[in-house]
């Protein structure tokens, strides 16, 4: 039986474009379909009840929702030769502890800098940077040699920095090098390049609807 | 080489327990530190300098922090034969959803409704019932969460059991009315060693969070 895999998705979501990139590092094919948030579809609605938010990823006509559980999914499904997650338990730990990271203080710190863009927020968001900058330091990626879980979690947020760097005045270059330097480098990777949005159009987008961020996971 | 097993915790943090079921169920051999979150020690400021807080297990001088990614480690680590995942990837994804559930909505809806007053402890305590039905609806009437075994999910909402006495005294109402499953659950974990040995009891608690909430109000 040929696999069903769709997306539903906004194509300005973090958290979409994680399942994004993790599908396509996989070489599934995937039928991605946009949500209008203020018109939820009987789908989404029917398939994510408790939530009612995207990304919801269907195979096969079951959903599994939240990002990171879905990049969980996807590579335990698919694609065993190309893990995203590493094999020793410790070093998984590892890299679940700083997905949960991204999620717990990049992406508020975010929202806040970009809803009221005050110098506190920013500052925040800064030292959140650095922290994961510290983490990665010298390494090709966040795992060492290759791509995979928490690259897959932090990338999207790469598109948010022109935004971030126009509203809140400031540099990442300059703040965090390093992630830049690695940003640059997963955007050579189709999956990633093709995943996430032009960060101009990206920024119309957030500027027209800043007062009401309500991006959906 | 024999395993060297720590849990950093803090007996009233539904977090540590999680952490100190999941051992027990496993049959591993640790020892538990208690921590003075007023003072923290300098082993937990080096395990965890990113987030400073407990559970922290340390294994073989190795740390792991944030209690659901411990439990998971745990179930990776040791008792093959007894997973608290399942094995299939979408049973798995949906226990690590209702897991996440407990965090975002349970833990949050709790402490607000202990920490506020007036009409947002109100809204707390409204928000707290919910998110238990919503739990109480996806148990339906298994045994546990995940079917016949105890498992991840039962081990992530477990803890919190414990503050069901002290919320439902202070929010006035009664949790065995609003969700009889879920306290019907409760009472068959507790019948595991596992859990009867890892929570606290709960009058003590409610004592605890009373002293700490005026403490707090003096202030």
């Amino acid at each position: 039986m040929a696999e069903e895999v769709i997306l539903l998705d906004f194509w300005p979501s973090l958290f979409g474009m994680r399942a994004r990139v993790a599908l396509r590092e996989k070489g599934v094919e995937f039928d991605m379909r946009e949500e209008d948030l203020s018109n939820k579809s009987p789908l989404l609605l029917n398939m994510n009840p408790v939530h009612k938010k995207i990304p919801v990823l269907i195979h096969n006509g079951k959903p599994v929702c939240e990002s990171l559980i879905m990049v969980q999914y996807i590579d335990e499904t698919w694609g065993p030769e190309s893990p995203l997650l590493p094999s020793d338990p410790h070093e998984r730990a590892r890299a679940k502890f700083w997905a949960d990271y991204v999620d717990k203080k990049i992406y508020p710190a975010l929202r806040t800098t970009v809803g009221e863009a005050e110098e506190t927020a920013k500052k925040e968001y800064i030292e959140c940077l650095k922290v994961l900058e510290g983490e990665l330091g010298d390494k090709d990626y966040f795992g060492g040699e290759r791509f995979g879980y928490v690259d897959v979690s932090l990338i999207p947020f790469y598109s948010w920095f022109y935004t971030l760097e126009t509203l809140a005045n400031f540099s990442i270059r300059e703040e965090c090098p390093k992630l830049v330097a690695w940003a640059k480098r997963c955007l050579q990777r189709e999956s990633v390049a093709k995943s996430l949005p032009d960060q101009y159009k990206l920024n119309d987008f957030i500027l027209s609807s800043r007062r009401s961020i309500s991006l959906n996971k | 080489m024999a395993d060297e097993v720590i849990l950093l915790d803090f007996w009233t943090s539904p977090f540590g327990k999680r952490v100190m079921i999941a051992l027990r169920e496993k049959g591993v051999e640790f020892d538990t530190r208690e921590e003075d979150l007023s003072n923290k020690s300098p082993l937990l400021l080096k395990m965890n300098p990113v987030h400073k807080q407990i559970p922290v297990l340390i294994h073989n001088g190795k740390p792991i922090c944030e209690s659901l990614v411990i439990v998971q480690y745990i179930d990776e680590t040791w008792g093959p034969e007894s997973p608290l995942l399942p094995s299939d990837p979408y049973e798995r994804a949906r226990a690590r959803f209702w897991a996440d559930y407990v965090d975002k909505k349970i833990y949050w809806a709790a402490r607000s409704a202990w920490v506020l007053t007036g009409e947002a402890q109100e809204a707390a305590n409204k928000e707290f019932i919910e998110s238990l039905k919503v739990l109480e609806g996806e148990l339906g009437d298994k045994a546990y969460f995940g079917g016949e075994r105890f498992g991840y999910v039962d081990v992530s909402l477990i803890p919190f059991s414990t503050c069901f006495h002290a919320l439902e005294t202070l929010g006035n109402y009664s949790i065995v009315e609003e969700c009889p499953k879920v306290v019907a659950w409760v009472k068959q974990c507790m019948q595991r060693e596992s859990v009867a040995k890892s929570l606290p009891d709960q009058h003590k608690l409610y004592d605890h969070f009373v002293a700490r909430k005026k403490e707090h109000q003096a202030q």
